[in-house]
């Protein structure tokens, strides 16, 4: 089984889905002679031509809004903002459009689109190209919010997401495009969407997490098992809509609970799921659920120190770990 | 705003629990700090606990005629503003003795004990069990989950067992099984009679005693007494008693003999520099044991003054446990009712316990001739592992020689 960064199974899995459905192409800004700034398009223009490889303008309400129009008949386009933080320009499309056509049209339409969006921080990308951008969306029925934290789980989900009858947004955190390997199977094989997954199994805390801070929480359990702390840990995936019945599963199983995020923490999608867990598991908690959270500042820093320090990172994640532990 | 826990407090050296009397606030109520805000009784005094802090009562926790172990939260007061954490970090920082340090370790360590979280509560519902039993492994001493859990896979059974082993009253022999007839009344017992149960079984099986008992002959101090005794009342307002000199007596042959004003201590035994006499003191059916200080530096007159305002405070229940504590050595007035001889039963943890017996008159022989002279004994019980018969004798035959010779000139009132 071949080892591929995060940013590999992604590609791979655009590959294979253009081969597999004629259906499907590629839009956004560089994405085809280039490849894409981070290459996650790398090789596809070649593969594929500029028919379905197709380098748009700098115009992300242009791109979101010609998917989905394509989308609504009967193609399956994936569209990349470059940076997450550029999507703004495109919410209108995205909101009112894409997430609202099926329920508007009363099942006539539907928009089956896939838009990408690298997020996050930790690469001094300042402003700009370090935010995460989930919670904009995240109460908007209709939209599915996918963020996966491993490259087997990004192959897996993202031809899901390919594949749904509806649109999905499509997180990718930066700094997990090179730093995250693991063994991916050349094999076509989806993961569903909506449901989380238990990343490891303990019996002392719960860590309830998605995208890169799942790959940091891991880190962190793995020094406290040799302080006896055993650290249970679900990765969201889908961050909406929630997956609640592992959620309450996953809390009640130790009753502390632990929820991180690198967004900033007031608004933010852990937010949701303190709630899920305060609404139906209190009488399975042991401890107030405990929230490890970007500060709320407006950007990412873009001096070292600071955006350190808005950062999550495993130090940070194991001391919270620990103090809930000893409560 | 800040939410304070008020402790049961430790009203004596071997107090562990104390049992909620009356509560003199209800929550709502504003409270400044040193307010007395609730009576406790402990089996030695009767003490009203002032509040650490300023604020409302918020939660009462221990109700009336609970017991209470020392250390347990009793209610929670909610502050005002930054101030309480004033003294809350002066404790944690400033104190630096020993002893204070080790007492804010301990509370520290058990605030959290009765902070129950909802997964806790439901176990212990479900299952029955008494949370007050549980020791818990959480941050101060909280009862987590987990302990429960446990707990319930190891069995209800060890859930009840107390954590505290060493209450001596509970290792008694099975007890009887009395049925009451026609008639027969069962009188609980409770507070300072329990406690005079509890203490008295410690000290019998815990020290081996053993007895001696001398004669003295007082009649100059009867003399020299009634010859004082109305001028004295006159000037001072109270009774100069025989037992203000006895306890002189006592003081000054222990100033002679420390070996009797000692303890007991498992490996070692620690003799006391001071001599600080505890009084027995009748008042109705309870019997308290309130302490003179330093009797060896004070005149007649001075410890004639304490025994009264002792005596007057415990028929008033005002004795505090600033007045009961600290004593090295038991003086018991047994004479005053009537008594001739007795066995006194050592105060624990002291080392010897002397009971003044009745003054009577009786012929002796002087010179080879009858005379009538006032006559008392004194018995003296001492724990053997710290004393023998040489000491203890020549411990008595000083406070013989000494109230034999009792006079204006030896021994002045003031």
């Amino acid at each position: 089984m071949p080892v591929l960064s995060y940013i590999q199974a992604i590609t791979k899995a655009l590959q294979e889905e253009m081969e597999r459905d004629e259906k499907v192409f590629v839009l956004g800004e560089d994405v085809g002679v280039r490849g894409g700034v981070f290459r996650a398009t790398d090789g596809l223009y070649e593969q594929f031509g500029e028919t379905r490889v197709i380098d748009t303008p700098l115009a992300e309400s242009a791109i979101a809004g010609v998917g989905i129009g394509a989308a609504m008949y009967g193609m399956r386009p994936v569209a990349e903002m470059q940076f997450a933080d550029f999507i703004l320009p495109a919410v209108n499309q995205i909101i009112s459009e894409a997430a609202k056509i099926r329920y508007r049209s009363n099942n006539d339409w539907t928009a089956p689109i896939t838009i990408r969006a690298p997020y996050g921080g930790g690469v001094h990308g300042a402003l700009y190209h370090s935010q995460s951008i989930e919670a904009i969306f995240a109460n908007q029925p209709g939209l599915k919010i996918v963020m996966p934290s491993s490259p087997y789980d990004a192959k897996g989900l993202l031809k899901a997401a390919i594949r749904d009858e509806d649109p999905v947004l499509f997180l990718e955190h930066k700094r997990a495009y090179r730093s995250i390997k693991e063994e991916v199977p050349d094999t076509d094989y989806t993961l569903p969407i909506g449901k989380a997954e238990v990343k490891r199994d303990g019996a002392d805390i719960t860590v309830i997490t998605y995208g890169l801070c799942v790959q940091f929480a891991l880190q962190a359990a793995e020094k406290l098992e040799k302080e006896d702390i055993d650290v249970h840990i679900l990765d969201l995936r889908t961050v909406y809509p929630l997956d609640q019945e592992a959620i309450k599963e996953a809390a009640s199983k130790t009753g502390k609970v632990l929820l991180i995020t690198e967004d900033n923490k007031e608004g933010s999608i852990i937010g949701e799921v303190a709630a899920i867990i305060s609404e139906h598991c209190l009488f399975d908690l042991d401890a107030p659920i405990k929230r490890l959270a970007g500060p709320d500042v407006p950007a990412m820093p873009y001096a070292p120190p600071l955006e350190k320090e808005f950062m999550i990172n495993p130090d940070k994640i194991e001391a919270a770990m620990r103090e809930l532990a000893e409560f | 705003m800040g939410l304070e826990n008020m402790k049961m407090p430790q009203l004596g050296e071997s107090v562990t629990e104390g049992t909620i009397n009356t509560w003199l606030v209800k929550p709502g109520d504003k409270v400044n700090k040193y307010d007395p805000i609730v009576e406790v009784l402990t089996d030695k005094v009767n003490a009203e606990v002032p509040s650490s802090f300023s604020g409302t009562i918020k939660e009462i926790f221990a109700q009336e005629d609970e017991t209470v172990a020392v250390g347990d939260v009793i209610c929670s007061i909610e502050t005002a503003g930054d101030e309480s954490q004033v003294p809350a970090s002066n404790e944690t920082t400033n104190k630096v003795t020993e002893e204070t340090v080790e007492k804010t370790e301990v509370s520290a360590e058990t605030s959290m004990k009765t902070r129950y979280s909802p997964a806790v509560m439901r176990l212990a519902q479900e299952n029955n069990l008494d949370l007050s039993n549980v020791k818990g492994s959480g941050k101060a001493g909280r009862i987590t989950r987990k302990d429960v859990e446990r707990m319930i896979a190891n069995g209800s059974q060890q859930m009840s067992e107390p954590e505290q082993t060493e209450d001596i009253s509970v290792k008694q022999p099975k007890p009887v099984d009395f049925s009451l007839e026609n008639g027969d009344k069962e009188i609980p017992v409770t507070g300072v009679r329990k406690a005079i149960a509890t203490n008295m079984v410690r000290s019998t099986t815990e020290i081996p005693h053993a007895w001696m008992m001398i004669e003295v002959d007082v009649t100059n101090l009867v003399k020299y007494r009634n010859a004082e005794k109305l001028k004295f009342k006159e000037n001072e307002g109270y009774s100069l008693t025989y037992f203000a000199f006895f306890l002189s007596a006592v003081a000054k042959a222990l100033k002679k003999f420390p070996e009797l004003n000692s303890s007991w201590a498992g490996d070692k035994i620690i003799q006391y520099k001071d001599i600080n006499l505890s009084i027995a003191v009748a008042h109705e059916k309870e019997l308290f044991v309130p302490v003179i200080k330093n009797v060896d530096e004070k005149s007649i007159k001075g410890i004639a003054k304490e025994i009264y305002q002792l005596a007057t405070k415990a028929k008033n229940g005002k004795l505090t446990q600033e007045d009961m504590s600290g004593g090295t050595f038991t003086v018991n007035n047994t004479g005053s009712f009537g008594s001739v001889q007795s066995m006194g039963v050592i105060n624990h943890p002291q080392a010897a316990i002397l009971q003044v017996e009745s003054i009577v008159k009786r012929p002796v022989i002087i010179d080879d001739m009858f005379a009538a002279r006032d006559m008392v004994n004194l018995c003296l019980s001492i724990d053997h592992r710290i004393l023998d018969g040489v000491v203890s004798g020549d411990f008595m035959s000083e406070v013989k020689t000494y109230l034999e010779n009792v006079s204006a000139t030896t021994t002045p009132i003031y």
